[in-house]
């Protein structure tokens, strides 16, 4: 069959829905190694879309690509618990093996070497993707080993000798990742009876779900903690048919893998949450949308997604109870942190790039496909399920006052004990720190690069919306790191998942970074630290998304609590000339023209 | 009658109608905040952030935010002042923007804002970008290095010219605006007569062959700032 046709016959898989442009081009990279460019015409015409479209989407996701990549794309993992773990040394033995620098592709065609930003899997790093497998643990010297292996087999699955524990050892899973519970809350991770939340849910109306939600305190685990069974009131209350439940399992913020966990261990729990509310919005579609570095977990979702539905519990008639409909699909992602940002993972599910939209309307008025939309994180759904089982006051009895119920932290870094704990709200930092073996840390970061810094004397601060908000990624640093070269990796991150949309998180990133890394380079004058700061507020308050108005952050709250750091970088100048100007690389083009060096400025 | 909605902009109340814009609303009370990537023509999206106001504590673009009965708006304060400003020099330092000899001068809305507030040259260090000229088009030039992504020429082709020519493409710093064609612009359906030929606040869409048409001294910006037109009412 020749290109053409195949593509053609992608494009009717997904009915030539513009809308699906993102499985379809998806799947034609799949297919072919990369989105061919002489096709993005036939594409466009196929799924009833402009050709720039095409080339707009599969530009702004980053495991799609418009070159052709290797048989297998091996991603290393470049967060800062990864570098801190040796990934660049493992890098560098890929790229000896290899012949290859990052980015690059063997000329056999048989490997791509990329950097990606977190897979969460940084309790197991240094970590990769081979293709959709998960490598964890890697070393320099394993890679000789994985390459031949490759070499004989492209099939990157068969690298996992051994599977992790729990569903990681599934036969739809078999992956070589490890859960690490480390400790199990009373919500989340204890036992539960299967479906006793829906069931008890359905003995109810929708709007006592809702009073029940509301009375819970149950708030939105993604970060920003908005109350869960508010956002289901507004969307049941908002006029449109067609409404929607989508669950954000694109846990993106470098340090977070708790969705990973919950995905493996608890991926019905989730479903039942989302078919909770399902029942008191009216909704009768429900999309997953799943991070591309979990496209491992996809098959083990769909699995209980089947089940579900063989059981009753998806589909027409749940339950047996006429007209409450409701069925789910699984949205893959394609590599882009700001798809975590709700009115961005709604433009990714309808097919275009991942840029956030406007508020007003929210989502619960007009989200996707302009229909009232509920969107949820993995973990609010799974509580939502427990609070219609235990009930609300039970839930609002764990935690603190305005934090109600557990946590899922995920703690990794300079620590003896990295993993998941599920633990009350109210938790203090020092107590975390007891749990898992890092008393002597120097510094915690709370919340992900997103989130601030803390130092040794805020330890006392606990875990929870009213002090120290987090959607779940805690990263510990000992006294042997350099703090800045911390933030100069969160800044790093930000620059590279910018959506570029508008102007301050476009170009005030960029900025930001190049300042610090002056600093870095002991080039850094002292007015250098309020050019900072302002230019760090300008972000926060400027910026039109989350992404935008935390992206300073890792700036911002070191020049607050570890300010002794920058202020032993930064010198006084008098030279007289403007730092912002390198005068020998400004003459090196004349240098290499004339054959020799400048006699004033190499002097 | 449509009900009046009466909002507050530091401190002068405002009438405005249900359904607008703050931004359209302090238009047509004479009350200039500043702007680059809305247009009367165009729906609003709110990408460049110069008109962020505060509203009841919290920063909103003005374009986009729709007003309410009751709203207490800061605009002209010391802190948005300075915000905008910077935003103006990031879009200076981001691109190549050469005053001296584009043709735009004198009728590019960054530069008349910059002149406006009172910037003679950037704070921030030039990123000096390799940009792309696209001149394969006839009528029409695409000068990338002075493109401020606000994305006017994506929304007038849209939605004024019923066509599809430009999109966003890339992301972050890297992020371009893209044609609808196999290489460049001459493999489009622009044209010259097309609304977003015209639209560009810059220099980046230029026409050909009627550069540096009007002289100095009779350009839109010689005389007065950006925004006069506004405050003295006579916007339309």
């Amino acid at each position: 069959m020749g290109d053409a046709m195949k593509i053609e016959q992608i494009c009717k898989s997904f009915n030539n829905d513009r809308t699906r442009l993102m499985d379809i081009v998806r799947t034609i990279q799949e297919t072919f190694g990369y989105v061919p460019p002489e096709h993005y015409e036939l594409i466009a015409r196929e799924a009833n879309t402009h050709r720039v479209e095409v080339e707009s989407v599969v530009s702004f996701y980053s495991f799609l690509s418009d070159r052709k990549q290797g048989g297998v794309v091996l991603r290393l993992c470049n967060d800062i618990i990864d570098r801190f773990k040796g990934a660049d040394a493992v890098a560098e033995a890929f790229e000896k093996e290899l012949g290859i620098s990052m980015g690059e592709t063997t000329p056999d065609g048989l490997f791509t070497l990329e950097w990606t930003a977190c897979i969460g899997m940084s309790d197991q790093a240094p970590a990769a993707l081979a293709n959709d497998t998960v490598l964890t643990h890697l070393t320099p010297e394993k890679v000789p080993g994985i390459l031949e292996a490759l070499r004989k087999n492209p099939d990157p699955q068969a690298l996992v000798a051994e599977c992790g524990d729990g569903g990681n050892a599934d036969p739809l899973v078999k992956a070589m990742v490890q859960n690490n519970i480390c400790e199990r809350g009373e919500v989340l991770l204890a036992d539960n009876d299967p479906e006793a939340g829906l069931r008890k849910a359905m003995e109810k109306t929708p709007e006592e779900v809702i009073a029940d939600m509301k009375e819970s305190g149950l708030r939105g685990r993604g970060g920003a903690g908005f109350l869960a069974g508010l956002k289901w009131e507004f969307t049941r209350n908002a006029k449109g048919d067609g409404k929607y439940i989508l669950c954000n399992a694109d846990e993106g913020e470098p340090g977070t893998f708790k969705d990973r966990v919950l995905l493996t261990e608890r991926a019905d729990l989730m479903i039942e949450g989302m078919t909770v509310a399902a029942y008191c919005i009216g909704a009768e579609t429900g999309i997953v949308y799943l991070r591309a570095e979990y496209a491992y977990l996809r098959a083990l979702l769909e699995e209980v997604l089947n089940r579900r539905r063989a059981a009753g519990l998806l589909g027409n008639s749940i339950c047996g109870r006429d007209g409450f409909n409701f069925d789910i699909r699984i949205q893959m992602g394609a590599g882009a942190y700001v798809c975590g940002e709700e009115s961005s993972l709604i433009s990714s599910c309808e097919g275009t790039r991942g840029d956030p939209g406007d508020r007003p309307p929210f989502p619960a008025i007009a989200g996707y496909k302009v229909a009232p939309t509920a969107v949820n994180n993995v973990e609010t759904y799974c509580c939502a399920a427990r609070v219609m089982d235990k009930g609300p006051v039970w839930f609002e009895n764990i935690g603190t006052e305005h934090s109600s119920g557990t946590k899922m932290l995920s703690i990794c870094g300079d620590c003896e004990r990295p993993g998941i704990y599920e633990l009350p709200f109210g938790v203090t930092v020092a107590e975390l720190l007891e749990k898992v073996g890092a008393e002597n840390a120097a510094a915690v970061q709370i919340g992900g690069p997103s989130g601030q810094m803390l130092d040794r004397s805020q330890y006392g601060r606990a875990i929870s919306f009213e002090d120290l908000p987090t959607g779940g990624s805690i990263m510990v640093f000992g006294r042997q790191r350099d703090l800045l070269e911390v933030v100069d990796a969160f800044m790093e991150f930000f620059v590279d998942e910018s959506c570029g949309y508008c102007v301050p998180c476009r170009v005030g990133n960029v900025l930001l970074r190049n300042r610090l890394e002056r600093i870095r380079n002991g080039k850094g004058i002292p007015e250098d630290l309020a050019y900072l700061e302002k230019l760090g507020i300008s972000t926060r308050r400027m910026s039109r998304c989350g992404l935008g108005q935390t992206s300073p952050n890792p700036i911002l709250s070191t020049l607050e609590n570890f300010r002794p750091i920058y202020n032993a970088l930064v010198r006084e100048d008098r030279s007289g000339l403007a730092k912002s100007f390198d005068v020998l690389r400004a003459v090196e083009p004349a240098c290499e023209l004339t054959g020799r060096r400048s006699v004033i400025f190499h002097a | 009658m449509a009900e009046k909605l009466t909002i507050t902009i530091d401190g002068v109340e405002v009438q405005a109608q249900p359904g607008q814009t703050i931004l359209d609303a302090a238009d047509g009370a004479g009350i200039y905040i500043p702007r680059l990537c809305a247009h009367p023509d165009l729906k609003p999206i709110g990408s460049c952030r110069v008109c962020t106001v505060i509203v009841d504590g919290r920063p909103q673009a003005a374009c986009v935010k729709p007003v309410a009965d009751g709203m207490t708006i800061e605009n002209n304060t010391p802190e948005l002042l300075e915000h905008r400003r910077n935003l103006i020099d990031m879009m200076f330092v981001e691109g190549n923007h050469f005053c001296m000899f584009c043709e735009k001068s004198g009728n590019c809305e960054l530069q008349a804002l910059a002149y406006r507030f009172g910037i003679s040259a950037p704070q921030y260090p030039f990123q000096f970008p390799a940009k792309d000229v696209d001149a394969s088009h006839p009528d029409v030039m695409l000068d990338h290095n002075r493109c401020i992504m606000c994305a006017r020429c994506v929304r007038a082709s849209q939605e004024l010219d019923g066509k599809n020519v430009f999109q966003s493409i890339g992301r972050g710093f890297e992020r371009k605006i893209g044609v609808n064609g196999e290489r460049d612009l001459a493999d489009t359906d622009m044209d010259v007569k097309d609304r977003a030929a015209d639209i560009c606040p810059v220099g980046c869409i230029i026409k050909k062959r009627v550069g540096f048409e009007i002289p100095v001294g009779e350009r839109k910006y010689d005389h007065k700032p950006i925004g006069s037109e506004i405050e003295e009412g006579e916007y339309v």
